[in-house]
């Protein structure tokens, strides 16, 4: 591969929705004279996408925090002409019943869904950067849920935990289980699509975890099998805290890419049945386009709730990452 | 873990043997959703309930793939427009950035990278209001410009700092070279910095397209009941009309599944150098 050798050391590693985690360029050390006219054609260059951030990331980022500082009914919407409320939407979010609920189910979301597509995909990585016919080509396959639109995957899982007709059920039914109602029965319904989740995050650990293996040197683990160290003891003293700083920046990530899953819960079960299964993200999205009467004020507020908490986490992520790269 | 120590040699045939096996049935697990999806798109109206449901498709009907061919091409259609809208809007905006950022040491390039990558970090759901909201007073919903614009901000990011990586590999003397010929910034750019940088486009417009056939958040929110949507509507309002039609619904899938498959098996090199960019060994 030509393009991946001309990379420098720095890997961008990229998420579901393509977050590139390169570090920026360090700041050339030496203090070269940066003529001016390279400096004009330097941000002629830039021109285009900072007008696109300021435009396109910026200002509907501003617009939402508008939103939630006003009351908007429909009619407002499109006038433009809310009366100013301060942080009456906020208020009015904390004290909704379904606030508690929310909450707990994006945190137990996030929780579950992270720590099993880690396990899982460091497993799978372990397993595969060994070296056996077709390791290469079945890893590849492992892609396929990742690169899946997300309503495919969603769908698909939807059918297969229908109560009545889904293949799961069968197969329980089969070793004598009784059927569950994946999505109907609220009890059920945060753990279906948590399944689902797992399942198109695993491809994501299994790459990086994967590229993070094939940094430890060999020869660590050939001098371990010499002093008779049996596979256990070699992932759990070599493997394990040798991988650390790629687990960190891949959780961290991972944390800030669950939080704002949507897709798959608003498709499988809305959120529901009756919240069972409702996340800030699907609440946001309920409260903005989900009813015939839409909360748009309230709806800004839970997402900038959920803003905030990206931010904070995706904070800690590229300090951790910058901290990695210096070292 | 390489267990290359001479003792373990004999052994390695019939255990890298069982390796492959374990591997395979690992992988069929992972696929079987896929499987799945593919054996019920085949499956015949009145099989669709019937408990235990085939393992596979016995009698198979393309009937779910007519009725893609009857309801779903304009979808198709508009979604195709979209990605290809997307791909040249993302490398339109990101290339030249790349390029400054990673050659041209612009003052405060710094603060640029690191607003990106935070511009990655906001939930879609919050962009879909506030492009909603915009969208609203410029009479832009159900537009596919609109929808353009709202799905390159998936890709412009990611795009930005793959450029910036691949471009810093190109050796800073060609382009010396080229300054000292009296090539301006531009023509550098242009009939140089490009053409070496055609793997990185071709990853990035992989992405691009990618994301933006499979964006859900903003098509629901921005085009929603117009007249333009793409295939993620598509399958969407099937499921939401309480349609039973469950081979059609996955025949769609399986249809809308098609460009991630074809990358899969084309540009798997794009896609592995997408994911971890360069970490690839073998």
């Amino acid at each position: 591969m030509k393009h991946t050798t001309q990379l420098p050391d720095r890997r961008p590693v990229q998420s579901r929705n393509g977050a590139a985690t390169a570090a920026p360029p360090p700041a050339p050390a030496r203090a070269r004279r940066r003529p001016a006219s390279q400096q004009w054609a330097a941000w002629a260059f830039l021109a285009p996408v900072t007008l696109y951030l300021a435009l396109f990331y910026a200002y509907p980022l501003y617009r939402n925090i508008d939103l939630s500082l006003r009351n908007y009914t429909v009619r407002s919407f499109v006038q433009g002409d809310a009366p100013f409320t301060g942080l009456e939407n906020y208020q009015t979010v904390l004290d909704d019943p379904v606030f508690a609920p929310a909450l707990l189910h994006t945190v137990v979301f996030t929780a579950v869904c992270l720590v099993f597509q880690y396990v899982i995909g460091l497993a799978l990585a372990v397993f595969f950067h060994q070296h056996f016919r077709l390791s290469a080509t079945l890893r590849a396959l492992f892609l396929v849920p990742w690169l899946l639109p997300l309503i495919v995957s969603a769908s698909t899982w939807s059918w297969m935990l229908n109560s009545d007709s889904g293949v799961v059920n069968a197969a329980l039914h089969a070793v004598g289980i009784d059927p569950v109602n994946w999505l109907t029965s609220p009890s059920w319904s945060l753990t279906s699509v948590i399944i689902a989740n797992i399942w198109i995050g695993v491809p994501f650990n299994l790459v990086v975890l994967h590229s993070g293996l094939q940094s430890i040197p060999a020869s660590l683990y050939e001098a371990a099998a010499l002093d008779g160290a049996n596979a256990w003891q070699r992932f759990w003293r070599i493997t394990f805290p040798l991988l650390r700083p790629v687990s960190a920046i891949t959780l961290l990530l991972g944390l800030v890419y669950t939080l704002k899953v949507f897709d798959i819960i608003w498709i499988m079960t809305k959120g529901g049945p009756a919240d069972s299964s409702t996340t800030f993200a699907t609440w946001s999205y309920q409260l903005g386009f989900g009813n015939l009467l839409p909360a748009f004020g309230p709806g800004a507020a839970v997402g900038n709730l959920l803003v905030v908490a990206a931010l904070v986490f995706g904070l800690v992520y590229l300090r951790v990452q910058r901290k990695q790269y210096a070292s | 873990m390489t267990t290359v120590t001479t003792a373990l040699r004999p052994r390695r045939g019939r255990s890298t043997r069982w390796k492959t096996a374990t591997g395979l049935l690992l992988t069929a697990v992972m696929l079987f959703p896929v499987y799945w999806m593919l054996n019920v798109s085949f499956t015949r109206e009145q099989d669709m309930r019937k408990g235990p449901p085939d393992l596979l498709p016995m009698h198979g009907t393309l009937e779910g793939y007519r009725a893609v061919l009857d309801q779903q091409l304009p979808y198709l259609g508009t979604s195709l427009v979209i990605g290809l809208g997307t791909v040249a809007l993302t490398v339109t905006l990101a290339a030249p950035a790349g390029y400054a950022l990673a050659k041209l040491r612009p003052r405060g390039g710094g603060v640029l990278s690191f607003l990106l990558l935070v511009a990655q970090m906001i939930p879609g759901i919050i962009m879909a209001m506030g492009f909603y909201a915009i969208y609203l007073q410029l009479g832009l919903l159900q537009s596919v410009p609109g929808l353009i614009v709202a799905d390159s901000t998936l890709a412009v990011p990611f795009a930005v700092l793959i450029f910036t990586a691949f471009m810093s590999g190109i050796p800073g003397e060609l382009l010396q070279a080229a300054t000292m010929d009296g090539a301006r910034a531009l023509r550098t750019f242009w009939s140089i910095v490009l053409p070496m940088s055609r793997n990185s486009v071709v990853t990035v417009s992989l992405f691009a397209f990618l994301w933006s056939w499979s964006d859900f958040v903003f098509a629901s929110t921005l085009v929603n009941g117009g007249a333009h949507e793409p295939i993620t509507l598509g399958i969407y309002h099937y499921i939401g009309n309480n349609n039973q039609e469950w081979n059609a619904i996955m025949a769609t899938a399986v249809v809308a599944s098609l460009p991630a498959a074809v990358i899969l098996v084309l540009a798997q090199r794009y896609v592995a150098a997408g994911v971890t960019a360069g970490a690839v060994k073998d």
